[in-house]
């Protein structure tokens, strides 16, 4: 069993803060972390590495700093990384980013199971694992929250819905994007973190494989961003303070009169 | 054509909420085009009076795509059957919600059809000059607000955040065709297959709920949680936390409202102990009407609320609670 997880290098978006006055976002001295759903497709390949003797590989597109990503994967036991980088794919969306990594992953050979991270905390799409999976011809299995067994060539895996909990079986190679019930993330060892240092990182460029220019980067991409702002916030607010016993029972019953006139009781 | 479509979702044999709420949405954008609305329902054989639902909600055409093989959600064939529709009808926009199914079925279906897609819309726009979608959606943990539009592939497709916005309102003899479609056998093979489903309701409650409180991380411990519930009981509302809450484990992740969580719409929002983070203002700031209780007073969660108490959580609750229980106000 041959195993790719896709990871993202992404900005630690709790630290991350806004520049009042133009609106961006400051980048400068902001963390960049492994998307933190990735860690639970890591740890899912991992046990199936483990319980079926399998081969895992993390790719990861981005800028020649994603490595770093790539090497934490190593570091916690992953067999094999790419690196997918190339100026050309600055600016892609997620169908040229899909694209891109399905043809990274087609340079891979045969594959049986694609792990993703439901979504990235910067993007926050959750559409690449998806889209990655209709062009690779692969079956498609959603929110999964366990991966259950694999026996005779089926994967048997469970998935969370709006309405319960579906038992899914699939016929392999497929691709499954996973949430955070599916595993508990190891921590990576200090041999995996020697390890990730001498292990070579092979890089893929635009010129290692065979990709339409007209498909990729910003222009290949079908959406723009066509305008950035700040979300607004707007409702007048009622404020009462209630900082001794007295305001206290004020506050109480303003707020009793308050959901009288809204009729909410 | 030039039409704008809706996917529409059903479960055990009813049209889900979520469906009317796209109707909703997609009306204006179809007056705007001055085009025809669309609504696609994939699935099991739905009788006659469901799918007339959609029309009564503004669909002007019903494509229901039914066959025995569809009544588990898979995403092989939905998508092969809504790749068909698309070949055949040539839509200008398709919306579906943003829930596991529609998550699913369109970005697997956005690959082949080469379309534009963005999650997760919170606002639907058409551009006056241009007849293009505006899509605006949060991005980067919700710091920030993107509007985005797919300038020459088609479809423009779109998931909106399922309680973002109101459900249409029924016209009772609204009129429009409901075209049924059996798809060929081939569009139906799959390589997955549903062999079990297990129902929770502790989903559901959220979402669905009148009144929802939300508590933050400013109840401290999860033996304090007591007290909140306390409070729900005493309001009849289903219980809400914040990311913080959540990924401390002090309640499970269906709880969880905010950009990474659930969005909710309820008629009455109560939050306790909750700073309002962008991230956790986008799940809840649509709620009819918001309470907040913070002891910071510069806490962003007052500029969504309606009324706002700044005080200790653990004075103005039990207080609140009291009052409620004795049902009257003393002067």
């Amino acid at each position: 069993m041959r195993i790719v997880v896709p990871i993202k290098q992404v900005p630690e978006t709790r630290s991350v803060k806004m520049d009042e006055k133009t609106g961006t976002v400051i980048r400068d001295g902001v963390e960049s972390i492994v998307n933190p759903l990735d860690l639970y497709a890591i740890e899912a390949a991992l046990i199936l590495k483990e319980r079926y003797n399998a081969e895992t590989i993390a790719v990861s597109m981005g800028p020649p700093q994603a490595a770093a990503a790539l090497k934490e994967a190593l570091s916690m036991g992953i067999d094999n990384a790419l690196l997918v980088s190339d100026r050309a794919f600055a600016g892609s969306d997620t169908w040229a980013t899909a694209y891109v990594l399905a043809e990274a992953v087609k340079t891979l050979g045969n594959i049986d199971l694609i792990i993703c991270g439901e979504r990235a905390t910067d993007g926050d799409t959750g559409q690449v694992g998806p889209e990655m999976a209709a062009y690779l011809k692969m079956p498609l299995g959603t929110y999964v929250n366990g991966i259950q067994d694999f026996t005779d060539g089926k994967l048997t895996f469970s998935r969370l819905v709006e309405h319960g909990e579906e038992t899914v079986s699939m016929e392999l190679p497929g691709l499954l994007t996973v949430v955070k019930e599916v595993s508990d993330p190891r921590l990576p060892t200090l041999n995996g973190k020697i390890r990730a240092r001498e292990t070579e990182m092979p890089v893929l460029s635009f010129d290692d494989m065979e990709l339409d220019v007209k498909l990729l980067g910003l222009k290949g991409s079908p959406t723009r961003v066509v305008k950035i702002f700040r979300p607004k916030v707007t409702r007048e607010c009622e404020l009462q303070t209630a900082e001794d016993e007295a305001a206290v029972a004020k506050s109480a019953d303003r707020l009793f009169s308050f959901l009288q006139e809204r009729e909410v009781i | 054509m030039s039409d704008v479509w809706i996917f529409s979702e059903q479960f055990n044999g009813k049209i889900e909420t979520v469906s009317f709420e796209l109707l909703h949405r997609a009306a204006a954008l179809a007056e705007k085009k001055q085009c025809r609305l669309c609504a696609v329902q994939i699935g099991p054989e739905l009788p006659d009076a469901e799918l007339n639902r959609l029309i009564e909600c503004g669909a002007n055409v019903v494509y229901a795509v039914e066959a025995p093989e569809l009544a588990d959600f898979n995403p092989e064939p939905y998508t092969a059957c809504l790749l068909d529709l698309i070949k055949k009808y040539e839509p200008e926009i398709i919306i579906a919600a943003a829930t596991t199914t529609g998550r699913t079925v369109l970005p697997y279906a956005a690959m082949p059809a080469h379309a534009g897609l963005t999650a997760d819309c919170t606002e639907l726009d058409i551009e006056e000059d241009t007849g293009l979608l505006l899509q605006t959606r949060p991005a980067i943990g919700g710091n920030i607000m993107a509007t985005i539009k797919t300038p020459e592939c088609r479809p423009q497709m779109a998931t909106v955040r399922p309680h973002s916005g109101r459900p249409a309102i029924p016209q009772p003899g609204r009129t429009g065709e409901i075209i049924k479609i059996k798809p060929d056998a081939d569009l139906l093979k799959s390589k997955t297959e549903v062999t079990g489903f297990e129902a929770s309701s502790d989903e559901l409650l959220l979402q669905d709920a009148e009144k929802v409180v939300i508590v933050g991380r400013g109840i401290k411990r999860p033996e304090n949680l007591a007290l909140i519930h306390q409070l729900c009981d005493a309001l009849g509302a289903a219980l809400g936390a914040t990311r913080d809450v959540v990924d401390r484990g002090w309640l499970s992740y269906p709880h969880q409202v905010g950009l990474s969580g659930k969005t909710i719409n309820p008629k009455l929002c109560v939050s306790v102990g909750v700073s309002g983070a962008i991230q956790q203002l986008a799940g809840m700031q649509t709620a009819e009407n918001i309470i907040a209780i913070n002891s910071d007073p510069e806490a962003q969660i007052f500029k969504v609320a309606d009324i706002g108490i700044v005080g200790d959580l653990f004075d103005v609750v039990p207080a609140l609670i009291e009052k409620i229980r004795n049902g009257e106000v003393s002067c």
